[in-house]
């Protein structure tokens, strides 16, 4: 046995028995990581005697009889993105700006998988304030894609499923605003989902978009992904966005009964731009699902193309507004200033990455004065169109199967200066965030040569994810790809 | 929904961030060519459709109005790069 091979469900099951200790397993991520993050930069920091503290009281926990019907996660050694508030520990979603800020508090789904027993550890790397698509974006270095480090591990939740996937801990919590938990899991090749919005709490998490942020897991394979969700999720007076919905039993629902199943291809995701390899890959996982039993039949989202422009108006209008709190007066590295308004500019000029002053400057102007309703009641407006299509495809079947990324893992530096590049790699990702509803992506093959990970989607139906996850865990129990591992 | 009219300099300010003119140039660039690819909303037509702020329809959230426990003083100024008298300090705003 190789520790830090093991998923979620092998450990818990091998720490109920004794067999291994939660100090064990951290030790095995702690070991792993010093062999390999050096090659993989997936994390920014790493306290270790605060995660060797956690494990062996989890290790105490569970010699006095804690068992994991109550605590799901007891013992499990847990990644988080840089984007997180812990208590007494840094944030600083990958940016300049924050200096040696550390959090007050602990956000609302560090809470619960404190609850829940779990060993949250590190923080992992994304691009700056989770804008971008590779996880370059950084202001501490790139993160390389464990099966390529020359590619880039997608983004911006880059860190979490780099760090899942070398095996440096047994689950990752990201974040996904327009596909940044779903594009990395593909890309990297593990599970990721992004739950409907109002599904997790965003209380103590650094808010980019707030109508698109979700919290959701990504994890080596869908249980242990469902187990993270079942951890995370549920209602907080916190966040006042989030949805007083009953969490179902994400794990129990798991079975490969696909009987009855409608699976809804939409003809505007395919043909033209996606890799030849991508493609022939996703049809034989197509056929995989009808000689499973589920039935496919094409259905249409006729706005699918106004996607990326419509998001890149909604996210960076509310980016514009959250990222204002960065302004060198409460906390943060602050550039002095005659007068207040000379401190903000020049803390922001060199606080911020590119990226970010992109986002914010576009923002800031499709808010502006005499351009508001052109672009932003414009797009807001579009996102109703583009909600329809959504609405009215999942009545008729329970869930849309399509590619995640039009590609596999490009070389890093390769999109650096075209952003629109860049944001049109999120163009499977991003109608999901726009409407609302969930999503998983689950690896579904790999390319030849260079061997690449390459991502399945499945889009659900608003509060479906346990249906999702089902459908996700038949395909997986059918094939072999969850059980690759990657030589480092 | 002409973009000839974006002027970076102008926008940058009122985001209240300081360029570089290599920023200027580079920045103002890219962001013409986003701005080109967004005109494509223009070819829908929107005339009879409601704006959609958020997924999930939502009401105002109300609770009890009773003291919660919350951070004290010197926590929430633990952060900020100048202090004191238990206040945050910014430079003088009025002569």
């Amino acid at each position: 046995m190789i520790l830090h091979e093991l998923t979620i469900g092998e450990l818990t099951a091998k720490l109920a028995s004794k067999e291994v200790s939660s100090r064990e397993a951290m030790l095995a991520c702690l070991d792993r990581i010093d062999a390999v993050d050096n090659r993989i930069n997936a994390f920014i920091s790493l306290d270790r005697e605060d995660a060797l503290g956690q494990a062996e009281a989890a290790d105490a926990a569970l010699a006095k009889g804690a068992s994991h019907n109550e605590q799901s996660l007891l013992g499990v050694p847990v990644s988080l993105k840089d984007i997180f508030c812990v208590k007494n520990q840094p944030a600083n979603c990958a940016s300049k700006i924050l200096g040696d800020f550390l959090s007050p508090y602990d956000g609302s789904v560090v809470q619960k998988l404190k609850q829940a027993g779990a060993v949250i550890f590190g923080r992992v790397n994304m691009d700056e304030f989770a804008m971008g698509s590779s996880t370059e974006n950084s202001a501490f270095g790139r993160t390389c894609n464990p099966w390529d480090l020359e590619r880039v591990p997608g983004g911006s939740s880059g860190g979490c499923a780099a760090s899942v996937v070398a095996q440096e801990c047994f689950g990752s919590i990201g974040t996904d605003t327009g596909g940044s938990i779903r594009q990395p899991s593909a890309l990297c090749g593990c599970v990721g989902i992004k739950p409907t919005y109002g599904r997790v709490s965003r209380f103590g998490v650094i808010a980019f978009a707030s109508s698109l942020d979700q919290v959701g897991p990504m994890a080596r394979n869908v249980h242990d992904t469902a187990a993270l969700l079942g951890a995370i999720a549920g209602h907080d007076p916190k966040d006042s966005t989030s949805v007083p919905a009953e969490v179902p039993d994400y794990v129990g629902g798991l079975d490969v009964n696909l009987d009855g199943i409608k699976l809804g291809l939409p003809k505007e995701f395919l043909g033209a731009g996606i890799d030849p390899e991508v493609q022939s890959i996703f049809d034989a996982a197509v056929r995989q699902y009808e000689a499973l039993g589920a039935e496919i039949q094409e259905i249409s989202l006729p706005h699918t193309e106004y996607g990326v422009a419509t998001y890149y108006i909604l996210a960076t209008a509310e980016a514009s507004a959250n990222l204002a709190r960065f302004d060198g007066v409460r906390y943060g590295d602050r550039v002095e200033g005659d007068d207040p308004f000379a401190l903000y500019c020049n803390t922001r000029g060199k606080g911020f990455g590119d990226e970010v002053k992109r986002r914010i400057i576009l923002g800031t102007y499709v808010l502006s004065s005499g351009y508001y309703d052109a672009y932003y009641i414009r797009a807001q407006k579009v996102r109703s169109l583009i909600k329809q299509d959504f609405d009215q495809a999942l009545e008729k079947v329970d869930a849309l199967i399509t590619p995640t990324v039009p590609y596999t893992a490009f070389k890093a530096g390769e999109k650096t200066d075209d952003p629109l590049q860049m944001y049109l790699s999120d163009i499977f990702t991003i109608s999901c965030n726009l409407t609302g509803t969930c999503g998983v992506s689950l690896p579904c093959g790999f390319t030849s040569s260079p061997k690449l990970p390459v991502g399945l989607q499945l889009l659900g139906k608003p509060f479906g994810e346990q249906e999702l996850l089902k459908i996700a865990y038949a395909y997986e129990q059918a094939t072999p790809w969850h059980k690759e591992r990657v030589m480092l | 929904m002409s973009n000839s009219d974006f002027d970076i300099k102008y926008v940058a300010n009122l985001a209240r961030i300081r360029l570089t003119s290599d920023q200027e140039a580079r920045l103002g660039s890219q962001l013409g060519d986003i701005l080109g690819y967004i005109k494509k909303l223009e070819e829908l037509d929107i005339s009879n459709v409601e704006p959609m702020a958020h997924a999930v329809p939502l009401h105002n959230v109300m609770r009890a109005d009773q003291v919660q426990p919350s951070i004290t003083n010197e926590e929430a100024l633990a952060n900020a790069p100048k202090t004191a008298n238990g206040l945050f300090i910014v430079p003088k705003i009025v002569e």
